[in-house]
């Protein structure tokens, strides 16, 4: 590599570096997904740090983590309850999934946000994570 | 301070009221946090298992300067083998409970893992009582 290109390398790292943050609100969030915000607003000055992506509700119970966003593909009440129990407040619905009424009166209930995306679990985390959105473990 | 609550087997819309009426109430008269996670986690798995593997059941919690206690009572099949019960991964649960998120064999282990004390007793073709602990000093 040549002095030049070895700047410009330097100098595209730095500005790649710019746009990783380590945290996001979820109208950040949304937008990077491409998502919509169901409910949430409200919660504008929330930063997420941690994100967890899982389709089995007793495996976010065994999760201790705050400013958690709860990424999943299971539209359902339990989701919602599961968070709530958590004190996880942002919920992912991922693949095209829907919120219900009942998922949506439960989640103005409890303050948590609900983001549906129509990307795969796999797409969802690939971008959060490039975004600096850091996993527990 | 003394609540109960009535909890019916196969209704899984309302699976995590009881955990969530009594989230409230904890956090009204400010209980630590990281306790009220614990203990509501806790019941929120055993009102699925009345849920899922019984037919009606009640939630009773009584709650003391020193600790809360917790007795989850059902009525149904009972639990053959505690110990075989109690081991991650083990379940018979359906596929319908599969479907909700749960039934991956967690709930018991994460019950123990979140309190400070744990008691089954359980009469095949009568029914399981589960009695929990947490302290709060
Ligand atoms: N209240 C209950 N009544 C009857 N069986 C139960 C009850 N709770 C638990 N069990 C039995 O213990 C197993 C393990 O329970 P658990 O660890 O919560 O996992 P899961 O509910 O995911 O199967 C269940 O699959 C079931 O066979
Ligand atoms: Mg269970």
């Amino acid at each position: 590599m040549d002095f030049l290109s070895k700047k410009l390398y330097i100098f595209v790292s730095i500005l790649g570096n710019c746009f990783r943050t380590d945290h996001m609100t979820h109208k950040e969030i949304s937008k990077l997904l491409n998502g919509r915000i169901i409910i949430g607003e409200g919660s504008e000055s929330t930063n997420y740090q941690y994100a967890f992506a899982s389709d089995l509700m007793s495996d976010v119970l065994t999760v201790d983590s705050e400013n958690l966003i709860l990424i999943t593909g299971l539209a359902n009440l339990q989701a919602v309850r599961t968070a709530e129990m958590s004190d996880i407040s942002c919920i992912i619905i991922v693949r095209g999934k829907k919120a219900s009424e009942e998922m949506i009166q439960l989640a103005a209930e409890s303050k948590i946000t609900l983001i549906e995306c129509n990307y795969t679990m796999f797409r969802t985390c690939g971008l959060l994570y490039q975004a600096g959105i850091k996993p527990l473990y | 301070m003394q609540l109960e609550f009535k909890v019916m087997g196969g209704d899984f819309a309302n699976a995590g009221y009881a955990s969530s009426e009594i989230k409230k109430v904890l956090k009204q008269i400010n209980i630590d946090p990281k306790i009220i996670k614990k203990v509501v986690v806790a019941l929120y798995e055993a009102e699925v298992n009345i849920c899922a593997h019984a037919y009606a059941g009640k939630v009773s919690v009584e709650i003391t300067p020193e600790k809360i206690s917790v007795e989850v009572s059902d009525k149904g099949p009972g639990i053959p083998d505690i110990e075989l019960a109690m081991q991650e991964g083990f379940s018979t649960a359906s596929p319908a409970v599969r479907e909700m998120g749960f039934g991956a064999g967690m709930g018991l282990p994460n019950i123990k893992k979140n309190t400070d004390f744990l008691d089954i007793q359980s009469t095949v073709g009568k029914g399981t009582t589960l009695k929990f602990i947490n302290y709060l000093t």
